[in-house]
């Protein structure tokens, strides 16, 4: 029997543990439940991946944008009205060429450019992600249905600290000439992650 | 501190748990405990330091064993606590059962003073330091030796700000790595990029 069954069967459910702080923090004043609608509304309306999507298409059609997106990410990003917490004081973009394939992670948490990329997905936060990809890349990556020519170079991206980091995949072929909109329907939160690529790239 | 949350690289785990748009969230219970926690941030209870490091402190077999927005509510209940904005007993009462929380914390430290100025392309090494308390160093780079690829503005030294002692901001360096040499002989070729703080290097000539 594992030493810290008796914890488990005398804990309260999740649940109730989150509707105790809740409560407590109702009775102090804190209004809790409008926050907690606020923050619905930001991470179900505003924290999209779209929003980078937007960025990428952008940088891919306006070679001065990307130059100012690769310089300083979060001023560059700024300029299509959006923002960042005012912890992310710096967003740097990884560029994905024919011969480097950009990846990034948390191993110690979660850290993440939600407010551009999109809150991380499950899998982000979860322990194989964060325990392997630092040391078996080119595994995990083709696990997850990602295969990299062998010539591809990898590069990991570990976010230990308060820097965040996005991934601007490749522009496929047989793309010219189309509107910013519509390539940006080509990109996913998981390509921005760099665990998937743009198809024909 | 060398946490279980410590993950990169450790071994047997298996394949990640993927599929195409996967959700953030699961449960309704989910977003209410980061609205919680932000709005505990927002009200100045904690910093982030803090919140990270009251995650950290959790007991290893609960911190493996809880979803990852059970260690939020977690380390949102222990800082409550530890802060004196709420007692366990209430909360016990209130949720009519035990409701774990992390174990203390050890000492934190501020800024190392010997701390070299860099720039891109100069060649560090992570000093070997073993931090009882908060510090935002994964173990698989301490003693490495890499190269510095960017500069970050300055943040708030976490060493410090996880524990309420003053202490100047620090830059940050993305430092990289090869995984080879980070992981002789047992890992993938790639660059491994680390956001490192300058307290956690020395300049290698």
């Amino acid at each position: 029997m594992p030493d810290n069954i008796h914890i488990k069967l005398n804990t309260a459910s999740v649940e109730a543990r989150v509707d105790a702080i809740q409560a407590a923090f109702e009775e102090r004043g804190m209004k809790p439940a409008e926050f907690i609608g606020e923050f619905r509304e930001l991470a179900e309306e505003k924290w999209l991946p779209e929003n980078g999507a937007r960025v990428c298409a952008k940088a891919w059609t306006d070679p001065a944008f990307k130059a100012r997106l690769m310089a300083n990410g979060k001023d560059a990003v700024a300029e299509l009205g959006l923002s960042m917490p005012a912890h992310h004081r710096h967003l740097v973009v990884l560029e994905n060429t024919a011969s480097i394939h950009n990846v990034i992670v948390c191993t110690l948490c979660s850290c993440t450019a939600f407010s551009i990329i999109g809150l991380p997905p499950d899998w982000y936060k979860d322990l194989e992600y964060r325990a392997r990809v630092v040391r078996q890349s080119r595994t995990v990556l083709k696990e997850m249905g990602l295969e990299l020519p062998a010539s591809t170079e990898i590069r990991v991206w570990d976010t230990t600290a308060d820097t965040r980091y996005m991934v601007l995949p490749m522009r496929p072929s047989g793309t010219e000439g189309w509107s910013e909109e519509k390539l940006a329907g080509l990109i996913s939160k998981d390509m921005m992650i760099g665990v998937a690529r743009v198809a024909g790239t | 501190m060398d946490g279980i949350h410590d993950m990169g690289g450790r071994q047997g785990f298996g394949r990640v748990r993927y599929a195409l748009k996967a959700q953030t969230f699961h449960e309704p219970w989910e977003k209410r405990v980061n609205a919680l926690y932000s709005l505990a941030v927002k009200c100045g209870i904690f910093n982030m330091d803090e919140y990270r490091h009251a995650i950290e402190r959790m007991e290893p077999r609960h911190y493996l064993s809880a979803s990852y927005y059970e260690r939020s509510l977690t380390s949102l209940a222990t800082l409550c606590v530890e802060k004196g904005i709420l007692t366990r007993e209430e909360l016990e009462r209130r949720a009519q059962g035990q409701f774990p929380l992390s174990m203390p914390s050890a000492p934190g430290r501020g800024n190392v003073e010997t701390r070299p100025t860099l720039k891109p392309g100069d060649k560090v090494r992570v000093r070997t330091d073993h931090v009882p308390g908060h510090v935002r160093m994964p173990g698989y780079i301490r003693g490495k030796t890499g190269v510095v690829v960017g500069v970050s503005p300055k943040y708030p030294f976490p060493d410090a700000h996880a524990h309420g002692i003053h202490a100047e901001d620090e830059p940050t360096y993305d430092v990289r790595f090869n995984a080879e040499e980070l992981w002789p002989h047992d890992a993938d070729p790639a660059h491994v990029h680390v956001g490192v703080f300058e307290s956690y290097l020395e300049r290698v000539s």
